[in-house]
């Protein structure tokens, strides 16, 4: 095929990001998931072994089929584990460079704090500060910009859910100020 | 003839203004979430689930499924005049859509795309109408035997047919199943791989596994690639539009092949992408001059645009007259039947036909007004591009939180919403699909019922799943397309053994 399509944006910032360092490359973030996956069917094969794996007289015990589904994940990432040792010929694919590793944590710790914050102040208030938060600090976008649009959108939100639709969502302190 | 009735009586439960009003509502709402950057149908629905939590299930459904449609046609928008695919099957309309935008005949890559999109659904919906109701009639007979052998079918399909490496589709199906048995046993009632925490005795719901595994790993995956936003702005004025109408019927080969391609592949699960592909392909072989096509070429438009949402569309059928969704967004829209109390499968043509004859017309309805509504739209929708995407991000994760919460009222969810959002960018990163994982957790429990109820029935005998011929030769199928890879090396090497000796 021709490649006319060589101008693409994402190519270009592909480009952009490869002069940043790797922080890690893929076979070994492909290890690091096949032994969490292992782990995990072990965890929760011995479980499902304590709670009856056997065949009983009407069929299956409880854990029967989840325990020999452990035993098929745990089969499946011991091979996916040894193909990810084994392979490790040439150029490693990079997983993430360092200028990728921020961006991604850029969008995650706030997510994080949202998640965190969400218990005592109520989703409405945590939004509030989520978006203009990162419109302000990540985006650069005025302070005027993101505090009316964090405003109006969480706003909308409310009226949409609390009012429109009854859907019911934690709320904090604010809210409650309001009578809600 | 009976569907015909039927139909009608759907579009009489239809045209009610409220219905109207969310449909159009629907519709517009899709098509934002089509448009936005790393958000496409899958994501959308579930994301958008929640503000139906409320309504009866024929709106619920009806204003769900037209933000699917909406969905659909935003992806062509972002395919065309940004050459990003909302999508994974809009990679292959962006191969001769982004090369006409380029040339400044966006309107008119625009125009194919939807009316194409149109025609493909169209068929897709024809099919459903008159093969759905026959099909559900006759599972009407299948007991949980001939159930079990269908999941059996469906998870070998997607191991054997599937494009990705086999032990990372049995890793993401396994995992699935896994998580959805998590919680109270349904036959036993006995608890399990609940290690004494509370908050799992409910179990993993599949719709905020979903918003993770979507919505917030998207988010996380497009802040990692950076997506620049340089598009082509459009708007479609009638002289275009009738321009390309009046071209189209010298390309109804390609119309007509990519439909019947992806009406296919659409019931077959997992299909969607390998239609769009396989639609561009064929057109390309069978084109007089393939080496135009790629470069800007109207049928490299028609041909993908027609397979994707022929193959999204009927990927509906198995849902609806078996309880078996053929794609992701099938498998959430399952998901919402669910909540809303209803048991997809074959009794929901019997037990509930104003919903499905509901649906189905507004797959019909929809697909009209969605056309109207893009082609008109064009222009305010692709502004919603140049939004910066750092307002975007914030507000996707709140939505996404506000859906995780609602499902079932539980600040834990949205943790878990987290997990999974890791998880799946983990997934994503190092190649394991999700869309196996999200069937089987779709799935898990209704399969495991028929296992065990089959097991009761025949005392802990297994060759119940071979008792009759029906049941027998869907076993036998499903353990074929297991170990078709296999299979299919073997019959290569007896067909090229055999070959030199014909020689």
């Amino acid at each position: 095929m021709e490649s006319t399509r060589s101008e693409t944006p994402i190519e270009a910032s592909d480009a952009a990001g490869d002069a940043s360092p790797p922080v890690v490359h893929t076979p070994a973030v492909e290890v690091f998931i096949y032994l969490v996956l292992l782990a995990f069917a072990l965890l929760l094969g011995v479980d499902n072994w304590r709670s009856g794996a056997g065949w009983s007289q009407d069929g299956p015990q409880a854990g029967y089929l989840p325990f020999y589904l452990c035993v098929i994940l745990a089969g499946a990432s011991l091979y996916g584990l040894a193909l990810a040792l084994v392979r490790r010929s040439g150029q490693p694919k990079i997983f993430l460079t360092r200028d990728q590793l921020r961006r991604v944590l850029q969008v995650f710790v706030p997510t994080l704090l949202y998640c965190i914050v969400m218990q005592w102040l109520g989703i409405y208030v945590a939004s509030f500060v989520l978006i203009a938060g990162f419109m302000r600090f990540i985006g650069r976008i005025a302070w005027w910009k993101s505090l009316l649009t964090a405003f109006v959108f969480s706003c909308a939100m409310f009226v949409t859910f609390e009012i429109a639709f009854d859907v019911l969502m934690p709320k904090g302190p604010l809210e409650a100020l309001f009578g809600f | 003839m009976e569907a015909f009735t039927l139909l009608l009586h759907g579009f009489t439960v239809l045209l009610v203004p409220k219905t109207l009003a969310l449909m159009m509502v629907g519709l517009l709402l899709g098509v934002f979430v089509g448009v936005l950057p790393g958000l496409g149908g899958p994501n959308g629905v579930a994301i958008l689930l929640p503000l139906t939590f409320t309504m009866d299930p024929t709106s619920a459904i009806v204003m769900l499924s037209c933000i699917y449609w909406g969905a659909l046609f935003g992806g062509a928008i972002t395919s065309i005049l940004f050459n990003i695919p909302g999508e994974a099957w809009s990679v292959a309309t962006t191969f001769d859509g982004y090369p006409l935008a380029q040339q400044g005949r966006a309107a008119e890559a625009l125009t194919a795309a939807f009316t194409s999109s149109f025609i493909g659904s169209l068929v897709a919906v024809l099919l459903i109408t008159f093969l759905a109701p026959g099909i559900a009639s006759f599972a009407l007979r299948f007991g949980p035997p001939e159930f079990f052998a269908v999941y059996l079918l469906t998870f070998c399909s997607f191991v054997g047919l599937g494009r990705e490496e086999k032990h990372k589709t049995i890793i993401s199906m396994a995992l699935g199943l896994l998580l959805a048995a998590i919680g109270m046993d349904t036959v036993s009632g006995q608890l399990r791989m609940t290690f004494g925490f509370a908050p799992l005795m409910r179990g993993v719901n599949f719709l905020v596994a979903v918003i993770g595994l979507f919505g917030i790993s998207e988010i996380l995956l497009t802040m990692e690639e950076r997506l620049a936003l340089r598009g082509h702005s459009a708007s479609i004025g009638l002289r275009d539009v009738l321009k390309v109408w009046k071209e189209m019927p010298r390309y109804w080969v390609t119309l007509v092949r990519s439909s019947v391609i992806g009406c296919w592949l659409g019931i077959t699960p997992g299909g969607a992408i390998a239609a769009s592909f396989m639609g561009y392909n064929l057109a390309k072989r069978f084109a007089k001059d393939p080496s135009t096509f790629g470069k800007g070429r109207v049928e490299g438009v028609f041909a993908p645009e027609t397979a994707a949402h022929a193959s999204g569309t009927s990927a509906l059928l198995p849902m609806l007259a078996l309880g078996i969704p053929g794609s992701g967004t099938a498998a959430i829209l399952l998901g919402g039947l669910m909540v809303w109390g209803l048991n997809p499968g074959p009794l929901l043509f019997v037990e509930h036909k104003d919903f499905v004859w509901g649906l189905i017309a507004s797959m019909y309805l929809g697909n009209i007004v969605g056309l109207v509504i893009v082609l008109t739209t064009v222009p305010v929708f692709a502004s919603i591009l140049r939004i910066p995407f750092a307002a975007v991000a914030p507000m996707i994760i709140v939505f996404c939180a506000i859906g995780a919460f609602a499902i079932q009222n539980a600040l834990f969810d949205v943790w878990l919403m987290l997990l999974f959002g890791v998880v799946g960018y983990g997934f994503k990163k190092i190649g394991i699909p999700l869309a196996p994982l999200t069937l089987a957790l779709v799935l898990g429990n209704r399969s495991e019922d028929a296992f065990r109820l089959s097991m009761i029935g025949s005392d802990g005998d297994l060759r119940v799943f071979w008792s009759n011929g029906l049941v027998g030769t869907i076993t036998t199928l499903a353990l074929v397309l297991l170990f078709w890879p296999l299979i299919g090396r073997l019959l290569e090497g007896v067909t090229r053994t055999r070959r030199p000796a014909k020689a």
